[in-house]
């Protein structure tokens, strides 16, 4: 009889369905996963070490670059961290301008979730029309800081200013009638607020629309249902959070369980899985959306009634106007110490975490006093996610490790760093 | 949180045990870390280990006025007075455990030797400080005992170094480029120069 060897094969790191640059060495019997053996770091960047190097309100840049489908979330640890270190008071109009961008981030990362891992196990279409309402808050991004994804918008002591009165329209272009444009800026014509007002009036029906594409589909569910089970407890020694979490049935939410911002007055609810298999968290995750769109909806309605400031006025950190800089002699001299130097945070340590859209997403901050960082640790949750590979793809078929990487939300911008 | 505090003074001594901004951080001795963390797992609910890393305490209260400061020059900064985390071994090993059950967090922060870094691994205790643990060998050079695949992870294959240690220079050692006549990627050592735009101050 024929010796029967088991298989290494190697998936990715140029593969379509490794969401970037994961490098899986499989070793499979047939065509079951034996061990799973993923080689990271190939969008190793050393954020780390950079951070070390800059002062404090240079590095929030590299944050957005960090998970980058889900930029604002991150800038929000790294900003959450150095004000406690400083104690420095955040204006409430800040913070509801902050949980409104959160959440837009939580459904443009699950938008992107939803698309590519439809896209891995086969559904095509559903990819065109998550990206369709992407299109929409990608520019709500844009309005409000300038970019489509790097924001850099969050700033120590608030945002870096206040939501536009007026949404930026599409122009005249050879390529559209007067008609068509005229479609395409109907929701345009007021503020911002407005245009976050209407996309939250009609993304229940485009929820709708992706639930009747997939979750009664039966190869979605032939796919879904069943794989990567992972139970509460194991959940939990793997280090799991978010999404990857609730979906294995524990209801732990930072923004519940340990609200930070102003989420304790907010009205939403935490969806739980049951089974913990792909299924489970692929509903929690589309539950996930409709809450955001609840919170969105609150903070549109309280950012409406109350305007104020949106930055502290502490000139340590925060950069006087530019109108008080011409007459104030104290101001110029806060502005230029400010860009030349930065500001020192008290010797110290502190962990900062919020519920990022993958999970629980942390900086580790520790101080010597010094204008720039001791040392940052950045805690992202796919890195962990990523860690349970092995385990939740073990005795499965290698097409369900295609499952099992979208069902994770793995992007390499956070895991590598 | 009060009664976390009280609990953990009771096992662990006052002298063990700081509070800063609103967070716990239990000293432990390297030999004790396994003991302590079955302890902190079993008896404390502390579910999950959320996040481990290694510090390195060379540089720890420098500035850059102080290294490379001439008698007349830089007199604008003042020295630091009194670095309170100053420690005599180099490294540290830091655990951030999270109750799910309880719903508290505290941090276990334990030293280490630059002759001899090495502590124990808690990957029996908690599985997600397998890679955690690879990353802090990778980045910061701690050896982890027990460990059973502690490869390097995010640095490159044959990497040589450990690229967080403050005596790592930021601009690397190394750099690679493909050679048309050699037919292969060579690595030289580095062309460019370190370039600090900002100097690191420590102001009271």
């Amino acid at each position: 009889m024929a010796e029967i060897r088991n298989y290494t094969l190697n998936f990715g790191p140029q593969h379509p369905a490794a969401h970037g640059v994961l490098r899986l060495i499989l070793e499979i019997d047939g065509e079951v996963i034996e061990r799973a053996d993923p080689h990271i770091g190939l969008l190793h960047r050393g954020t780390e070490k950079l951070v070390e190097s800059k002062p404090y309100n240079q590095s929030i840049g590299y944050m957005d670059r960090l998970d980058y489908v889900s930029m604002m979330c991150n800038e929000h640890a790294y900003v959450m961290a150095i004000e406690t270190m400083l104690e420095l008071k955040v204006p409430e109009r800040a913070k509801y301008i902050r949980v409104m961008f959160d959440e837009i981030t939580r459904i443009l990362n699950h938008l992107m979730w939803l698309g590519t891992h439809g896209l891995d196990v086969g559904a095509m279409s559903i990819f065109l029309y998550a990206f369709r309402e992407r299109e929409k808050l990608i520019d709500c991004y844009e309005a409000v800081s300038g970019s489509r994804m790097h924001a850099t918008y969050y700033r120590p002591g608030g945002v870096y200013r206040d939501l536009p009165e007026k949404m930026p329209q599409y122009l005249k272009s050879d390529f559209r009638t007067e008609k068509e444009l005229a479609v395409m800026n109907e929701n345009r014509q007021g503020s911002l607020l407005d245009f976050i007002a209407d996309f939250v009036k009609e993304f229940p029906k485009s929820i709708k629309q992706y639930h009747d594409l997939l979750t009664d589909n039966r190869i979605w569910k032939q796919r879904l249902v069943n794989i990567g089970i992972v139970s509460a407890n194991r959940a939990k020694q793997l280090g799991f959070t978010g999404p990857m979490l609730r979906g294995s049935g524990v209801a732990w939410d930072l923004r519940k369980n340990q609200p930070y911002s102003v989420y304790d007055q907010l009205e939403f609810d935490i969806p739980i899985g049951v089974t913990g298999d792909s299924y489970d968290r692929y509903l929690v995750r589309m539950e996930e959306m409709s809450q955001s769109n609840h919170i969105i909806e609150q903070c549109v309605d309280w950012l409406r009634q109350n305007p104020g400031p949106v930055m502290s006025d502490d000139h340590k950190v925060a950069p006087p106007s530019r109108v008080e800089m011409k007459d104030d002699m104290e101001s110029l001299i806060h502005h230029f110490k400010l860009f030349t130097e930065g500001y020192c945070l008290p010797a110290g340590e502190v962990y900062c975490a919020i519920e990022h859209p993958k999970g629980e997403f942390g900086i580790y901050l520790i101080s010597d006093g010094a204008n720039k960082p001791y040392r940052v640790k950045i805690r992202a949750p796919g890195f962990a996610h990523l860690a349970a590979m092995d385990e939740m793809a073990k005795g499965h078929m290698l097409s369900d490790v295609v499952t099992i990487i979208g069902t994770q939300d793995i992007v390499f911008g956070e895991i590598d760093r | 949180m009060k009664d976390l505090k009280q609990q953990l003074i009771e096992e662990f001594g006052e002298n063990n045990l700081v509070e800063a901004f609103g967070e716990l951080t239990l000293r432990v001795d390297s030999d004790d870390i396994i003991k302590t963390c079955i302890k902190l797992r079993d008896f404390f609910s502390f579910d999950m280990l959320i996040d481990l890393c290694g510090v390195d305490y060379l540089t720890y209260g420098q500035s850059d006025w102080d290294a490379d400061a001439s008698a007349s020059g830089f007199s604008r900064a003042r020295e630091a007075q009194g670095v309170e985390d100053r420690h005599e071994q180099r490294f540290a090993v830091v655990y951030h455990l999270l109750s799910v059950s309880k719903n508290y967090r505290l941090r276990v922060k334990s030293y280490v030797d630059e002759a001899e870094p090495i502590i124990k691994s808690v990957t029996a205790i908690w599985a997600s400080a397998d890679w955690y643990e690879r990353e802090a060998f990778d980045l910061m050079g701690i050896l982890f005992e027990n460990h059973t695949d502690l490869r390097r992870i995010l640095t490159d294959y044959g990497f040589v170094g450990h690229p967080l240690r403050k005596d790592f220079p930021m601009i690397g050692e190394v750099e690679m480029r493909y050679d048309e006549d050699l037919g292969r990627v060579v690595y030289e050592p580095v062309s460019i120069e370190p370039n600090v735009n900002v100097p690191r101050v420590i102001r009271k």
